[in-house]
């Protein structure tokens, strides 16, 4: 399945959980914070929340800022 | 130590900021945009004294993940984090990213911008307090970067804003408090604490913004883009100090004519 990676189209393994997202991307998940389709994923849910088709994923962390 | 120079000491000691329920003992805040890498951002940091930093929310870098982070080199439990919205020009846009930055576990306490011009990157005023409003509403802390205006600052005083940040001059233009004056008459008309955010160039601008009393000062291109940043830590440490000192020290009156410092009684002639 498509789903939309930090504005980029990725394909990757139908149903997958945001935990498995996180491993397949190889990211730590303690330094990011995760919204699928505009809603933040707490991270006690990165294990229970499966990915659709067509999905928006943001992965972001902090960055130096003034 | 004499007994004068230990009550000064002693009263200066004693000074703390206090910030939405918490004290610090430093009244600089600083950013941690435009260092060379992070190993530089924290020995700017460590020299300033700063107890809050800056940070801005972006995107991971997912085809490079082993990039080290930022909180790698910035001990969260050390430093109060303070999450902005740099970059956000609707009060939507900020919401979303103060959302994500609370979901990294560094507290509710954020810094609002949002931004109405990209030359000049003044604050859109109605913007600002639209978020401001909606952010409150969601149990965030707020510390807006407003425009050097009254009118603004007393309305986020009466919606719950933690402190107001005015702007000295445009974000990295290091021209200085443009309008001493304006600066002035938010802290007389506020009892939040008035943070000075934006357009400080060198010591001497953090040392004025103490002297007049503000609460803090926040800056980022100051020390970030100096030659020497570690160095102009020190100094943006050391001014944000005297000039605090002087203030509470109370200054004299400017007078037009001479005062003679040296007795008139006792002159040879």
């Amino acid at each position: 399945m498509v789903i939309r990676i930090n504005g980029k189209d990725s394909e990757v393994a139908p149903d997958i959980s945001v935990a498995q997202l996180l491993e397949h991307l190889e990211i730590r998940p303690g330094r990011v914070v995760v919204e699928l389709n505009a809603e933040v994923v707490s991270r006690e849910a990165y294990g229970g929340t499966q990915l659709k088709d067509g999905d928006e994923v943001e992965i972001v962390h902090f960055v130096g800022g003034g | 130590m004499t007994q004068s120079t230990a009550q000064a000491s002693e009263a200066t000691a004693l000074d703390r900021f206090s910030l939405a329920g918490k004290e610090y003992r430093s009244r600089l805040i600083v950013g941690t945009g435009k260092y060379k890498d992070f190993e530089e951002t924290r020995k700017a940091i460590e020299t300033s004294g700063a107890e809050i930093v800056t940070v801005a929310v972006r995107r991971v870098n997912i085809t490079d993940p082993d990039q080290e982070n930022l909180l790698d080199y910035l001990d969260p439990k050390k430093f109060t984090i303070l999450p902005n919205t740099a970059g956000c020009y609707t009060p939507e846009e900020a919401v979303r990213t103060c959302r994500l930055a609370r979901a990294a576990g560094v507290g509710d306490m954020v810094k609002l911008e949002v931004i109405g011009d990209d030359k000049t990157l003044f604050p859109d005023t109605p913007g600002t307090l639209e978020a401001a409003r909606l952010l409150i509403e969601d149990g965030f802390t707020v510390l807006p970067y407003i425009n050097d205006d009254v009118v603004t600052a007393k309305k986020l005083e009466d919606m719950g804003c933690a402190a107001v940040m005015p702007l000295a001059a445009p974000i990295g233009s290091g021209l200085g408090i443009r309008n001493p004056y304006n600066i002035r008459i938010i802290q007389e008309h506020v009892s939040i604490p008035v943070i000075v955010d934006a357009g400080v160039g060198t010591a001497s601008d953090a040392a004025i913004v103490m002297e007049m009393g503000c609460d803090g000062v926040l800056m980022n291109t100051a020390i970030a883009g100096a030659k020497d940043p570690v160095l102009m830590a020190d100094a943006m440490k050391q001014a944000v100090e005297a000039g605090r000192k002087a203030f509470l020290a109370g200054r004299i009156p400017k007078k037009l004519y001479a005062t003679a410092s040296s007795p008139i009684e006792g002159l040879l002639t």
